[in-house]
């Protein structure tokens, strides 16, 4: 007649990195993951928004867009395209690194995909300050002379607002890889305790795959 | 059931708002009937289910799938026949007949513009024809704003950027008000205006003479609404300074060197004959540029500009 | 209390490892790091509380500003601050937030059997946006106000004054404040599951609570960059929303309510999800048509997503858009009447208690039968072009959005206190309120649906005397309104100065969270519970879970 439960008693060895809530290695290691998953949706669908915004506006001055993506650097765009997808490539070492529990070769990967990011925000800040000086800039603050298609302020203002916005997360992960190095080089990461390294992959992996929409829609139009 | 609808409604006065209304009534028995037989069911159940004793034993019912399929596809045809109906409202208010008169609705904070195929403008009055198709094709000079007429059962955005279009056929002489239904500002609601529905003899008084307010307005500030808003600003000042053409201040009275190596005395009949026929006379120093307004001046209108340049000394 | 079970098994209410999790530990500071999303839950009940006053304050305001057609106590510029103040805090700090926020986090991983949500760190995370967003809100009153309305329409939110970047960004703080939650609550449900309790056994709060979070996750991040891309038209002028610049200011429209309207689901999904707790319990019976009422959830946000456009219908959109939103708004209408029909059908026959939550339960049937219904007149064309932006739409809306999850609110508030704090309410009390508030709600919003439907447009400072008597009708059904929530408010307070030694499972609920004690410990459980039997059987003699599989 009474509300019926049993118990069973929570098990006294407790991994070092198991939090309290969750019954096991693995199912954190699955929480975790999903919720990481559910994330990457969150954000994808952060810049979806900017992406029909832009699709729409392109739609609607299409000579603008043409005209203006002229002003941007495909050379400095395809070489940071290259970048970012070697940064995928060590990040997918690094994770591989450190489910077999490698220690150096995961400290040795995470340096390297932090230079290929590096690398890239410096390639990104050249072409901003390029762009500043020509006064290729979004809005009313666009000051360009000579434009012979009226209206290519409204490219530089989804320029910036988007690869911006991909420059704030290309931030944001290196500062989570940072994190990662701090406690690999603690020597946290094994075979059994690698999720946060897996985590963050993915993320990166995320960041990467907006650049690879980003770069044709910004620099190859036509 | 006629004083439920004449409570919850105003009194219809365009051809498709007995449509609407139909739908509205419809729509209305429909939700009075489910709250009451909802709520008859929950107090009944309620009064004849309530608990008597702790240890009172209920059937384990988990589901009938009859009953549900029941009170899933009952709603769902009645869905669907209100989707129709509604369809079937909405498209016939989409499209305007051919003849029907357009007029021009400008919208900006806070006031409406209305501007009629003669080139007539008034402001926060449109004078529509009875029982005659009229169109609105209007835009905004602002923020968006909406022109809601209750009593039509019409309600269309007005957008800035771009053109809207309505259309009615009034079918109730007398005044119908119009509502400003988008949010716009400290204004927004005092952003009204009133439909004239005139019969066929009042809206062509109105379209010789002008509304009721011009009719009545002195000749001297008529004159001055004419010089505003009929584009003479442009070139003619009241200040004296040079324009496009001759500034008007001070010239009644003087006389006026005509191009023709003439003078001429500037009074009622100079000035009529400039407005209906400019090349006639030309001022000295000044290119024949100015174009006739034969027809798109009331013989009113043209006796306000005369008193209006004669009360600018 | 005659009928109240007590607990029995393992570790149950008499012995335990962990102490009452209000006070163990104690100090202010183990309240603001706690990452036990019962704390979590409480502090948002406050937050929520103290908002929805605010919010309430503003809306009297209004109210007592229409007891005449002209100016009664403030100017225009006044008024429109102050319904836009309403609007926002209601929308984005109480409705949206309520449920999950405090109910959700406290209940769902009790429900559950599990010790926490997935991510209790970034539950914290989520409270602290919301303070952060709060103060955001808050901080515009002193930076001229925000006169916008809470839908911040472009062109106008772009060229008017006041703090409305602030407030934009405000509102993108809480809407990650609100994915956090999102996925939370996901990542919970989903892995978190007592051992041996699958979908079909969870109780359906958690089904609700699911369904809540998926559009948490889908739609707040267009809102996010929504907000982004106008708080940057009015910073840089970028041009997208500006005609004058070659932008679309009805593209704003769409953006804002591609996510605006799921987030009318984010405030009714939950409202369904406390229901199907409070009336089985008030019922003693199983809750009829679990898997319609589960999957029903589902559909709602599902076709939430392809419906936003039912908004525009006057906004200048091709006809035959206008059809197939209209068409897809309909949908919605079934899985919300299957609802109602199931709660009903889960009272017939039972052994029915009027206790206060179960009053709650009733109110909000009825309040909803009739914002559901009036829907109708918005959803099908024609008659949305005249309704749309009249009283009738605030009507319709505060139905179904306060009248529901205010209600529900109130509710799963009563139905859970003393499993909260262990403490009793006085039930007499709590039961005039819930009469006082069905009553003041119906005598507040009925007046108004007959304003729209008679032509009076919605946000207007002055109004045509023809609508004062309605006008005066509703500001006394505000009144009402107010003495009554004023009335729950004061008796729920009241319980404080009871003595704790509340019985365990004073409703006698079947469902998890009552097999632990009230208050629950700290870590909720005793160790794991595995429940016996499914969350809604009330036999003498019940299934074991798993034996029976719930179809229909």
């Amino acid at each position: 007649m009474s509300q019926a439960t049993t118990t069973v008693q929570a098990e006294h060895e407790h991994p070092p990195f198991l939090q309290h809530h969750f019954t096991g290695m693995q199912q954190q290691f699955d929480a975790t993951k999903l919720g990481m998953w559910l994330f990457l949706v969150t954000e994808v669908l952060l810049f979806g928004g900017l992406f029909v915004g832009y699709g729409i506006m392109r739609a609607k001055h299409p000579e603008a867009f043409m005209a203006a993506h002229h002003h941007l650097n495909r050379t400095m765009g395809a070489l940071n395209t290259i970048v970012l997808l070697v940064s995928s490539f060590t990040m997918v070492m690094g994770v591989w690194a450190a489910q077999t529990s490698r220690k150096r070769l995961l400290i040795l990967f995470l340096v390297l995909t932090l230079l290929c990011a590096g690398t890239f925000l410096g390639v990104k800040f050249f072409e901003y300050q390029h762009k500043f000086e020509e006064g290729l800039l979004p809005g009313n603050f666009y000051t360009h002379q000579g434009d012979t298609v009226p209206g290519q302020f409204m490219f530089f203002s989804f320029y910036f607002m988007m690869t911006g916005l991909h420059g704030f997360h290309v931030v944001g992960g290196m500062c989570a890889i940072t994190w990662l190095l701090i406690r690999a080089i603690r020597g946290d990461f094994s075979a059994s305790y690698y999720g946060p390294v897996d985590l963050v992959g993915l993320y990166w992996h995320l960041v990467d795959l907006i650049w690879i929409y980003l770069f044709p829609l910004m620099y190859l139009i036509s | 059931m006629n004083w439920l609808q004449s409570f919850l409604l105003p009194k219809a006065a365009a051809t498709h708002a007995s449509e609407v209304d139909g739908l509205f009534m419809f729509i209305i028995y429909l939700t009075v009937f489910f709250f009451f037989f909802n709520g008859a069911l929950i107090f009944y159940a309620a009064h004849r289910w309530r608990r008597r004793s702790a240890g009172e034993v209920t059937p384990h019912t988990t589901h009938n799938t009859k009953l549900e399929l029941i009170w899933s596809i009952i709603p769902l045809m009645v869905v669907m026949m209100i989707f129709f109906w509604g369809f079937k409202g909405y498209i016939s208010a989409a499209v305007a007949p051919n003849d029907a008169t357009e007029i021009v609705v400008t919208a900006k904070k806070w006031v409406w513009q209305f501007e009629y195929p003669d080139g007539t403008r008034t402001l926060n009055d449109l004078h529509v024809p009875l029982n005659k198709p009229v169109k609105l094709i209007m835009h905004s000079e602002d923020v968006i704003h909406s022109f809601f007429v209750p009593t039509f059962r019409l309600k269309r955005d007005v957008l800035p950027g771009r053109y809207t279009e309505i259309w009615f056929t009034a079918t109730e002489p007398g005044v119908q008000q119009v509502f400003c239904a988008e949010y716009c500002g400290k204004g927004h609601s005092d952003m009204l205006a009133k439909i004239h529905v005139d019969t066929d003899e009042q809206y062509e008084t109105f379209l010789r003479e002008g509304d009721e307010q011009v009719r009545q307005m002195p000749l001297k500030d008529l004159g001055r609404l004419v010089y505003e808003n009929k584009g003479c600003a442009t070139c003619h000042s009241v200040d004296g300074t040079r324009g496009q053409g001759p500034s008007w201040k001070g010239i009644f009275g003087q006389v006026h060197q005509g191009t023709d190596g003439k003078g001429h005395l500037v009074d009622e009949n100079y000035i009529r004959e400039s407005i209906l026929y400019p090349q006639a006379v030309v001022v000295q120093g000044f290119e024949p540029i100015m174009p006739t307004f034969q027809g798109l001046l009331r013989e009113r209108e043209i006796l306000g500009v005369i008193e209006y340049i004669k009360s600018l000394k | 209390m005659a009928d109240a079970h007590t607990l029995t098994g393992t570790g149950g209410a008499t012995a335990h490892a962990h102490g009452d999790y209000l006070d163990d530990p104690k100090g202010i500071k183990s309240w603001l790091t706690t990452v036990d999303h019962k704390r979590i839950g409480i502090m948002y009940l406050w937050s929520i509380t103290f908002f929805m006053i605010v919010g309430g304050l503003f809306a009297m305001l209004i109210r007592i500003e229409h007891l005449t057609p002209a100016k009664t106590i403030m100017d225009a510029e006044m008024y429109n601050r102050v319904f836009t103040l309403h609007g926002a805090i209601m929308v984005f700090l109480v409705i949206i937030p309520a449920i999950p926020g405090s109910l959700g986090n406290f209940a769902l991983p009790l429900l559950l059997g599990a010790k926490d949500v997935a991510f209790p760190r970034i539950n914290l995370m989520s409270l602290y946006l919301y303070w952060i967003g709060a103060l955001m809100a808050l901080g515009t009153l002193f930076m001229g106000g925000v006169d916008t309305g809470w839908t911040f329409y472009t062109p106008y939110s772009t060229t008017t004054g006041g703090g409305v970047t602030l407030m934009v960004f405000a509102a993108f703080v809480l809407g990650f404040s609100s994915i956090f939650t999102g996925v939370n609550f996901i990542a919970t449900v989903h892995k978190l599951r007592a051992p041996g309790m699958g979908w079909f056994e969870m109780p359906l709060f958690c089904w609700g609570m699911y369904s809540t979070a998926l559009i948490q996750i889908l739609a707040t991040p267009v809102l996010g960059i929504t907000l982004l891309l106008l708080a940057m038209e009015r910073l840089f002028h970028i041009g997208i929303f500006d005609a004058q610049l070659g932008g679309d200011p009805v593209l704003f429209q769409h953006f804002f309510w591609f996510y605006s309207h799921p987030a009318v689901y984010i405030m009714i999904l939950p409202a369904m999800a406390v229901m199907s707790e409070v009336i089985p319990v008030f019922s003693k019976k199983t809750i009829f048509g679990y898997k319609a009422i589960a999957f029903s959830s589902v559909a709602i946000a599902l076709v939430g997503f392809f419906v936003w456009a039912h908004h525009m219908f006057v906004a200048g959109m091709s006809v035959y858009a206008g059809a197939i939103f209209s068409f897809l708004t309909f949908f919605i209408a079934i899985p919300s009447a299957i609802k109602v029909f199931n709660w009903i059908a889960t009272m017939w026959q039972g052994s029915i208690e009027l206790k206060t939550p179960m009053l709650y339960a009733i109110s909000f049937l009825l309040l909803f039968t009739i914002g559901g219904l009036t829907g109708m007149f918005l959803a099908s064309l024609s008659t949305d072009v005249h309704l749309h932006d009249t009283y009738f739409v605030v009507a319709h809306f505060h139905y179904v959005m306060a009248g529901s999850n205010l209600i529900a609110l109130l509710a799963g508030l009563h139905y859970w206190w003393p499993k909260m704090f262990g403490r009793m309410y006085d039930e007499s009390l709590g039961r005039i309120g819930a009469v006082l508030v069905f009553i003041g709600f119906n005598a507040t919003f009925l007046p108004q649906f007959v304003m729209g439907s008679r032509g009076m447009p919605r946000r207007y400072f002055n109004y045509l005397p023809q609508f004062q008597a309605l006008h005066v009708a509703s500001t006394i059904g505000a009144v009402i309104l107010a003495v009554g929530l004023f009335l729950t408010l004061a008796n729920l307070l009241a319980s404080f100065r009871r003595p704790k030694g509340m019985v365990d499972n004073p409703w006698g609920g079947k469902t998890l969270e009552w097999a632990t004690s009230s208050p629950p410990t700290t870590h909720n459980f005793e160790g794991q519970p595995v429940p016996l039997h499914g969350p809604y059987d009330y036999r003498p003699v019940p299934a074991p879970i798993g034996s029976e599989v719930h179809t229909g």
